[in-house]
């Protein structure tokens, strides 16, 4: 299978996200200025600082060429995974609900962060198990999720809260400690932390973060079958 | 905007244009910051008094900041050359061989007197500036430390820079994918007024992708990458880097401050954004083989930059400024070329690939422009639409600056006031420790790092606090490691050994980290050198860093040196800042901070001499500077630390941690808190002897526990590792790793934190970040 | 355009602000919110409200407040108003 890792002006851990793909199939490299998605299976937008973090994070991105593409890919439920600013950027396309607001600290924080998998379910979680946890490190300043209570509500009942920060990890105020949620169909997945940086123990403090794109791989090849 | 093929074919030089201005006097260049004599001088080069665009231009190239007047002859004293040196000093950074065709390209840098200014885009425009000097020998930037020192933290000023310098480089380094993963901070009162911000950079490349900045054929187009040209930094490198901050003898109080307002237009600021864009595009720029040469603008842009490249080519350069693009309007010549504003690049095209070049920059949105050519006569040529404005020889410019020696005196008296006593004279070593552990020079940089992204790029195998050095992996399972220390108090002790402790200390973290140093960078941070003192500090910390990096076996392979640094209460301390690379053969073997297991036992390690005078107890005790320091033993140290490494590189040792500020206590107590473990040791005769004392002694045991001194490591390990470790090096077994209290027994007392105890003390530098 | 956070949304700028100032001296502070400015010249002052629901705001978690000032003259001086 074939991942696609969107690469913007100001892309940081798009050549990390490449590596993590690589680890479970093919990937490459989509440009944010060309329509194209080269036929991948699944799309990752990356972790960095698209544009800057000008006007608000993601907020120019996701205007690129290659996002109205991704809006039509997911439409037709392809599997979209954004990480950090790639969660920012989905959220700004609107297709992930809520918003990603200051840290309540208002700085930039980089922290290993135990995440609690809410729902193991999901294409993104399914080499995970509920209730377990993952070590992941989370680098950012604009993080903490918001949306209105009915919001809130909504995704928690539809089973799109994915996974939280564990009790004393949620170091940037995020709503109901929710670190990733998914779409209602569940093809679109957003998280803050940084699963692509927990491939290894030696660079990552664990593994976990493969897990992510090993379900994805699952999923696509169960989809296939 | 329309790419432009190079247009400056014309046959012969343009014929030179009357000025109108009028040509400026001895008092507008005294003005600028250059003396009587170096006006006479330069028009004796000119061959007439410089008009207004060539005189701005020589009093920049001709300042501190960029001729070195008052150091280039000291600095031609330091060892620059090894087996490994791959690029030496002269170049945008210095370069060191990894092996396997690839090199470590770093430099260290500071921005100390924009940063006093604005700390935010001080420290963040410093950072800027290294990491373009990085991409600019076509190395992928991968790592950053910063050496940061203010004023005592109990003052709103120091606290306020640091709040701003830490965000500023936050904001910068995380925003391009560079991870910051190390640094110093240290807080002492003679940095009130002249805060320090040292920015060092790495960068990878292929040896063969390394590229020089000398210009080189006739007939080549100049072009100006990146951002637009406003009035950033007008003056910087004249108006702010040379001179004293808060004025000379009319600053005393509420002048100083308005002084430092007026200067607030001037400093430049930075966009991180551009940078990132810039860097990518000019990476692919040398990768696609379009590029003749490359050259960061910094201090004095476009003037240092195209004078640099011209001298290193032993060529000439024409630029028209009317064709580099503007952000300001009605900017005159003189201004497009001091301007200072940031995110630019300058390089050398053939006119065959100008067009090519200029399509690259489209696709990656930065600017680009063909603002000039290369020419064979050895002159920099200055035009505005077509009409020439300034000419000049380039050696004139860049090599034939007056040089100037010292004059160096000891200081009679003491220059320093001592410092204000924070200890209680009855404390129990038990408080001491804690004192010293809460202590903002010692407490843990946690709150401080954090605010850093580390592990961008998924090469940092130890991040901050997880040993004595930064260590990246490189692609062959081997590892790099890095690491920035300086000194200040024990240098204005003792400008000769307090340096080579310096040096010393940086190889000791590298070697506890299982690496062996192939090249370093230094930044010297001194008052003025005018000053008979401040001289004399200089001249020996330099004889210092010559002597220890040559005993070492290390080469300098590039720095930066900043002066001037006085404000209305004195100088700062004469503080050299030391960067050393290294490598490790197996990155997974790399060296821990923190104790790993319980059971493993615990032992100095190294010729380690303690004493109190010029240390962090001293300090809280308020005591006055030593004069002069004891005598180390070079050798011994040096030893000493080769052992350490090659147990760390064997996997013999759980841990490994240099022996510094606070000594043996707090050493012992930072690493159980690393390790979440606690210790019991016991200090026996064998460390009274290395103080000097007897056990009985009162100072005795402050001594063993707090006293300092080069060639200190704590290690742990199996009992079996630690004896064959002291068949080859002098080792005194101290304890055993366990439970959860560290527990220190000597001569006949006993001290016993629990490590909750000793973590709250050493959380203490958050209170710093509101 | 004035862009402020939603009311009930937690601003962190807003509270380090309004903390910061009684202890500069400054009393009776209170309800600070910090936004963004965005000025531009435009020729079709219809785009405007679209232009700001589209990209310069994010309505799910900011209000906006839009003020036209007057036309801005090319031959002298700036026709700026308040």
């Amino acid at each position: 299978m074939k991942f696609g890792v969107l690469q913007f002006p100001g892309s940081c851990d798009e050549v990390d996200a490449l590596q993590a793909a690589r680890r479970v199939g093919d990937a490459e490299l989509l440009w944010h200025g060309d329509e194209s998605l080269q036929g991948v299976d699944a799309i990752v937008i990356p972790g960095g600082f698209s544009y800057g973090d000008y006007l608000r994070a993601g907020a120019i991105a996701r205007f690129a060429p290659a996002m109205e593409s991704v809006i039509a890919f997911a439409a037709d439920g392809g599997l979209v995974l954004g990480i950090c600013n790639g969660f920012q950027v989905l959220c700004e396309a609107r297709l992930l609900p809520g918003a990603l607001l200051v840290n309540a600290n208002r700085r930039f924080t980089c922290r290993q962060v135990e995440l609690e998998v809410v729902n193991g379910d999901t294409p993104f979680t399914r080499a995970c198990t509920a209730g377990t946890r993952l070590s992941i490190p989370a680098k950012h300043s604009w993080g903490r999720f918001h949306a209105e209570q009915r919001t809130l509500q909504a995704i928690e009942d539809g089973g799109q809260v994915v996974l939280r920060y564990a009790p004393g990890h949620n170091f940037n105020g995020s709503a109901r400690d929710i670190a990733g949620v998914c779409n209602e169909r569940g093809n679109v997945f957003g998280l803050m932390p940084h699963p692509e940086h927990a491939i290894d123990e030696l660079t990552g403090g664990s593994a976990d973060g493969i897990k992510i794109f090993e379900s994805m791989r699952t999923a696509l090849e169960g989809a296939r079958a | 905007m329309h790419p432009q093929p190079p247009s400056f074919d014309r046959p012969g030089a343009p014929a030179p244009q009357p000025s109108a201005e009028p040509i400026p006097t001895v008092e507008d260049a005294l003005a600028l910051g250059l003396t009587r004599s170096e006006y006479e001088l330069l028009c004796e080069k000119q061959g007439a008094p410089p008009n207004a665009v060539e005189l701005a231009m020589y009093s920049l190239l001709w300042s501190e900041h960029c001729a070195y007047k008052h150091s280039k002859k000291l600095l031609r004293t330091l060892p620059t050359q090894g087996e490994h040196v791959v690029m030496g000093p002269g170049e945008n950074a210095g370069a060191v061989d990894l092996g396997g065709d690839l090199v470590c390209a770093f430099k260290v840098e500071s921005h100390n007197h924009p940063s006093a200014v604005e700390p935010f885009q001080g420290a963040a425009t410093g950072v800027g500036g290294i990491v373009r000097d990085i991409f600019a020998i076509g190395a992928r930037p991968i790592a950053v430390l910063d050496s940061l020192r203010f004023g005592e933290p109990s003052g709103a000023r120091a606290r306020y820079l640091l709040d701003g310098a830490v965000s500023g480089i936050a904001h910068y380094g995380n925003s391009i994918g560079v991870p910051t993963v190390g640094g110093e901070l240290y807080f002492e009162a003679p940095y009130e007024h002249n805060c320090l911000i040292n920015a060092m950079a790495l960068g990878l490349a292929r040896r063969g992708d390394l590229v020089r900045s000398a210009a080189a054929g006739a007939g080549n187009a100049l072009v100006l990458l990146g951002a637009a040209t406003g009035r950033d930094g007008i003056g910087g490198a004249s108006v702010l880097a040379s001179s004293e901050l808060g004025g000379g003898a009319a600053a005393q109080g509420e002048a100083a401050p308005e002084h430092d307002q007026d200067m607030r237009p001037t400093v430049q600021v930075g966009d991180p954004f551009e940078e990132k864009k810039l860097l990518e595009c000019s990476l692919e720029l040398l990768r696609s083989g379009l590029l003749v040469s490359l050259q960061d603008l910094g201090a004095a842009g476009l003037t240092s930059a195209a004078a640099e490249m011209a001298a290193k080519g032993r060529v000439g350069l024409e630029i028209d400024v009317a064709r580099v693009p503007r952000r300001e309007p009605g900017m005159a010549a003189w201004e497009v070329m001091v301007s200072e504003s940031q995110e630019r690049m300058l390089c050398v095209v053939e006119p065959a690939d100008a067009l090519a070049v200029l399509a690259l920059c489209e696709r990656w949105e930065i600017g680009g422009a063909v603002i000039g050519r290369v020419t064979d006569d050895g002159r920099l040529r200055v035009l505005a639409q077509g009409a020439l404005v300034g000419d000049m020889p380039v050696s004139a410019l860049v090599d034939e600056c007056p040089l100037y020696d010292l004059d160096p005196r000891r200081p009679p008296a003491p220059l320093y006031p001592p410092p204000r006593a924070t200890l209680a004279a009855e404390a129990t070593p038990a408080a001491a420790l804690l004192a010293l552990l809460r202590s903002a020079n010692i407490s843990s940089r946690r709150p401080l790092y954090e605010q850093y992204d580390a592990i961008v790029q998924s090469r940092t195998v130890r991040r901050p606090e997880q040993a004595d050095a930064a260590v990246l992996a490189l692609p062959d399972g081997g590892g790099m490691a890095v690491s920035i220390d300086g000194n200040g108090r024990r240098v204005a002790a003792d400008p000769y050994r307090g340096t080579v402790e310096a040096v010393l200390e940086c190889a000791a973290n590298l070697a506890c980290a299982g690496a062996q140093p192939l090249g370093a960078t230094n930044n010297l941070n001194f008052g003025s050198p005018e000053k008979a003192s401040i001289a004399w500090q200089l001249g020996e910390s330099v004889r210092a860093l010559g002597d220890a990096c040559r005993a070492l076996g290390v080469p300098i392979v590039g720095g930066n040196v900043s002066l001037y640094n006085e404000g209305p209460t004195g100088p700062i301390y004469p503080t050299p800042v030391i960067g050393m690379v290294g490598r490790l053969p197996d990155v997974r073997r790399a060296g821990r901070l923190g104790f790993q297991r319980s059971g493993d036992e615990i032992a100095l390690v190294g010729p380690f001499a303690p004493a109190l005078p010029a240390s962090e107890l001293a300090k809280l005790r308020g005591e006055p500077l030593p004069d002069g320091l004891a005598a180390l033993e070079l050798e011994a140290v040096i030893a000493a630390q080769a052992a350490v490494r090659e147990a760390v590189r064997a996997n013999a040792l759980a841990s490994a941690h240099d022996i510094a500020e606070g000594g043996l206590a707090v050493a012992l107590a930072e690493c159980c808190l690393s390790g979440h473990l606690g210790a019991q040791v016991e200090l026996g005769d064998e460390l009274f002897a290395r103080c000097g004392t007897q056990p009985g002694e009162p100072s005795a045991s402050w001594c063993a526990l707090f006293g300092e001194g080069p060639g200190g490591f704590l290690v742990s390990g199996p009992a079996q590792a630690l004896s064959e470790l002291g068949r080859c090096t002098s080792l005194v077994r101290l304890g055993t790793v366990g439970g959860g209290e560290l527990r220190i027994a000597l001569a006949g007392t006993r001290l016993s934190l629990s490590l909750d105890e000793l973590g709250n003390a050493h959380a203490s530098l958050g209170e710093l970040f509101a | 355009m004035l862009i402020r956070p939603k009311a009930g949304i937690l601003d962190p700028q807003g509270v380090a602000v309004e903390r910061a100032l009684p202890a500069l001296g400054f009393s009776g502070v209170a309800n600070v919110n910090v936004g963004r400015l965005v000025e531009l010249d435009l020729e079709d002052p219809e785009q405007l409200q679209a232009m700001c629901e589209k990209l310069l705001a994010n309505p799910l978690v900011e209000d906006y407040e839009v003020q036209l000032l007057e036309e801005s003259g090319h031959a002298g001086g700036n026709g700026r108003g308040s």
